[in-house]
């Protein structure tokens, strides 16, 4: 089968998945009411409405720019302590379980601390998403360097490359699949806490509107909003995911 | 202890001790952090007099029940999803993005469900921990050696038998992994939904101890909370590592 | 048919290559040398290596067999520069070799060491494109590389697609753009199977012809040194050294074909007779 129509397949499979998904949905609702649950053709319509309005637009380009800001620190940050961890053997010995210990802390305790620290702003935001994505970027990060093949290293030797020239051209490109695991996984968790951070810390922004719907038990808007949350972070995701895939296709078996 | 444990103990006691310098000598705040010393005394104050230890025991049992129930689902999916490929490959995006949605906006939903009390947030817990549990389970026996498959198969086993007596032992330690995530998003699920909408637990003690600007309490429960995560996580740890080195040959 | 030409070796002043009493130019001089590894947490130091004398005269094929974990790979290593002596000198072309590969010598390892994130054009490009080249002449002299190792049809691969033989051809053309007087290949057919083998044998010599270089193969197979050399170097169970060095006398002009001569199993023989009890020694761990 050729890898078009493998591709083309497999997006069909996917899209099945979602229509019995949308009708397992549909189910629910209609058994637990639009008090609780919108169904999902209702759910559409009232998306339609909400991203027309002017003040929802605002809102979700707060969300955005306080996410991009949060997004590029996290990976940023990430991968500077993930290649340098990766690449000196003590500093990953002594610094790794510090990482995946602070990876188990629920950040969310954390917001008191950075709203202390920040105020009620949009550093305290940025800086809530950033902790949530820095750290899986960085650990995933560090393994990839970690592993790359001892190989080329001697091959590096052999044909008398600079220090800079092995990192550019072998260490990056080696290292570079499992990197992007670690973006891909970053990205998710960085919208996430971006998220979280203006559920509490804003007067804006789509998390802001989610707990506002929360709080006022508007079912429509909240299901709605979720909605697009869920549309925005798979589509993102899929597309992270497939460049994932097709760099860790290049790689050989036992490569 | 290792060189490199015992680099780490001095870093961090090092981190610790620059924390209590600058808050005691006003660099920082005394209102946004306060030292550490002041923190620890504040958890012994608040473990000895056991005015919050229902709340501590109630976050706990929530923890612990979320994580029970998303291991086995998460497992079960997981080996629902290995063994039909095609519904794994259609599921991949999902799964894929799955965390960035906060699942506790389903919070509203599932009182609504269950009523006011702690069942809510078991479902927002196990929701959100489940997933990783599922993942770990696929991983694991997909990095199963395809020679041990064919062993299996020379031998005569069932599929019941080759699952059970080759698989999960060679998945076991991505299998621990799965185990040691999910608890730990089932920490955070908890603490994280009982912020913002519980009566009870030490995650809702926390926020009513920022909003009532009782920091020294805050910041006592706050290294309590840190402390039973980091032991639980560290122990698992310990446990994940061995099971990998065996299978380093 | 293109050539690779040799580079102007003789011309460098400062070498002084020296000339053996027979007439034999020296091109690599080892004397005296021993490689000691040292204690871990796990085990003592473990002598590797030597005292091992040897001298590669210029344009010879010289193989080293040995029984296993006798030092081959890091007497390799030790020629080329990927490590420094514990003791004794290593030189090249009459100036010493101290722990850097020295310019002109190139190394193919035995694990498949392409990049897979490039084309094959690109692997073999690789090490001339760190260096001041233009693209005319980059493009010519790789487009010879792969000529000469049959890999003109699969420039725009990539690693993955190309079975275990080819990968390794990628190696040797990358090694050969860089255009080396001093060939070093550690086992580089030993992942392979035998028929590819025999094959790439036949190729090796065909390319020792067409460039001129030395070459020194490490190989665990007796009829493989004894097919493609012009001396063997049997070495010693560790910590290895030269027991007997073999001339073969065979024509320059030579492949696979030879195998059926008389003398060919008189060599191979000799050599057995000699690795037989060191292997011995090897394998129930006595050294």
């Amino acid at each position: 089968m050729t890898s078009i129509r493998h591709s083309f397949f497999a997006m069909l499979d996917t899209v099945i998945l979602v229509v019995c998904g949308a009708l397992m949905w549909w189910g629910f609702a209609a058994m637990a009411g639009p008090h609780v649950l919108t169904g999902p053709i209702d759910t559409f319509r009232n998306l339609g409405q909400i991203t027309g309005d002017p003040e929802f637009l605002a809102n979700a380009w707060e969300t955005l720019r306080a996410f991009l800001l949060a997004l590029v620190i996290a990976w940023a940050s990430g991968l500077l302590i993930g290649i340098i961890i990766g690449a000196h053997r003590l500093t990953g010995k002594v610094v790794e379980p510090i990482l995946t210990g602070f990876y188990a802390i629920p950040k969310i305790t954390l917001y008191p601390i950075i709203l202390l620290l920040f105020g009620l702003s949009l550093s305290a935001r940025v800086a809530f998403g950033a902790i949530h994505g820095i750290v899986p970027v960085a650990l995933f990060t560090m393994a990839a360097v970690r592993d790359v093949r001892p190989i080329y290293f001697r091959a590096a030797q052999s044909l008398r490359l600079t220090p800079a020239a092995l990192v550019w051209h072998i260490i990056v490109p080696a290292s570079l699949p499992g990197i992007v695991s670690g973006l891909r996984i970053g990205f998710s968790l960085t919208l996430l806490g971006t998220l979280i951070g203006e559920m509490f810390a804003s007067q804006r922004g789509l998390g802001h509107m989610l707990i506002i719907a929360m709080e006022t038990d508007n079912v429509r808007l909240l299901i709605a909003l979720a909605l697009l949350l869920v549309m925005v972070a798979t589509i993102a995701g899929a597309v992270l995911l497939a460049i994932d895939r097709k760099l860790h296709r290049r790689s050989v078996k036992g490569q | 202890m290792s060189t490199a444990g015992t680099i780490r103990i001095v870093v961090l006691l090092t981190a610790v001790a620059g924390l209590e310098a600058a808050c005691r000598s006003g660099l920082i705040a005394p209102f946004s952090i306060v030292p550490p010393s002041a923190m620890l005394v504040s958890a012994f104050r608040i473990l000895a007099s056991g005015e919050y230890t229902a709340d501590i025991l109630a976050t706990l049992g929530t923890v612990a029940l979320a994580a029970v129930l998303s291991i086995a689902v998460g497992f079960a999916f997981g080996v629902i999803l290995y063994l039909f490929p095609r519904l794994k490959r259609a599921a991949d995006p999902f799964l894929a993005s799955y965390y960035a949605v906060p699942s506790f906006i389903f919070y509203p939903l599932f009182i609504v469900m269950f009523g006011l009390n702690r069942w809510p947030l078991v479902a927002v817990a196990f929701i959100f921990s489940c997933v990783a549990m599922t993942i770990a389970t696929i991983d694991g026996f997909l990095n199963v050696r395809p020679i041990l498959r064919k062993v299996a198969q020379s031998m005569h086993l069932s599929r019941s038998q080759m699952i059970r007596l080759i698989l999960l032992p060679a998945a076991l330690p991505y299998l621990f992994t799965g185990i040691k995530l999910a608890i730990a998003y089932a920490f955070i699920g908890v603490i994280a939904g009982e912020f913002i909408q519980a009566g009870s637990g030490l995650g809702y003690r926390i926020a009513f101890a920022y909003e009532s600007f009782q920091t020294g309490t805050m910041y006592g429960l706050l290294l309590i909370l840190l402390t039973c995560v980091v032991s639980v996580n560290t122990v698992l740890g310990v446990r994940e590592r061995r099971l990998y080195e065996r299978l380093n040959r | 048919m293109p050539q690779l030409e040799r580079s102007e070796s003789s011309s460098h002043p400062e070498s002084v290559i020296p000339i053996e009493p027979n007439g034999h130019q020296i091109h690599v001089s080892a004397k005296g040398l021993v490689r000691i590894f040292p204690a871990t947490v796990n085990r003592v130091p473990l002598q590797a290596l030597g005292p091992l004398d040897l001298d590669l005269r210029s344009g010879e094929f010289f193989s080293v067999v040995g029984p296993s974990g006798c030092g081959k790979s890091t007497l390799l290593d030790l020629v080329a520069g990927l490590g420094k002596p514990t003791a004794g000198t290593v030189s090249f072309e009459g100036r010493p070799v101290m722990g850097a590969v020295p310019d002109g010598v190139g190394v193919v390892f035995q694990e498949d060491a392409t990049f897979p994130w490039l084309n094959v054009f690109d692997n073999a490009a690789f090490g001339i494109r760190r260096q001041k080249v233009s693209k005319e002449e980059i493009h010519e002299r790789v487009s010879d590389a792969l000529r000469l190792t049959g890999l003109s049809g699969f420039t725009n691969a990539y690693p993955a697609q190309l079975s275990g033989g080819m990968r390794q051809r990628v190696c040797i053309a990358r090694t050969l753009v860089m255009r080396p007087r001093l060939i070093l290949l550690d086992e580089p057919f030993g992942a392979l199977d035998q028929q590819t083998r025999l094959l790439m044998g036949d190729e090796l010599l065909r390319l020792w012809r067409e460039t001129g270089a030395t070459i020194l193969l490490i190989t665990h197979s007796l009829d493989e040194a004894t097919l493609l050399s012009d001396r063997v170097g049997v070495m010693s169970a560790r910590p290895g050294r030269f027991i007997d060095i073999i001339e073969t006398n065979w024509p320059r002009d030579r492949d696979s074909r030879i195998a059926s001569s008389a003398s060919f199993g008189e060599v191979n023989a000799r050599i057995w007779t000699q690795l037989r009890d060191e292997s011995l020694k090897s394998m129930q761990g006595t050294s």
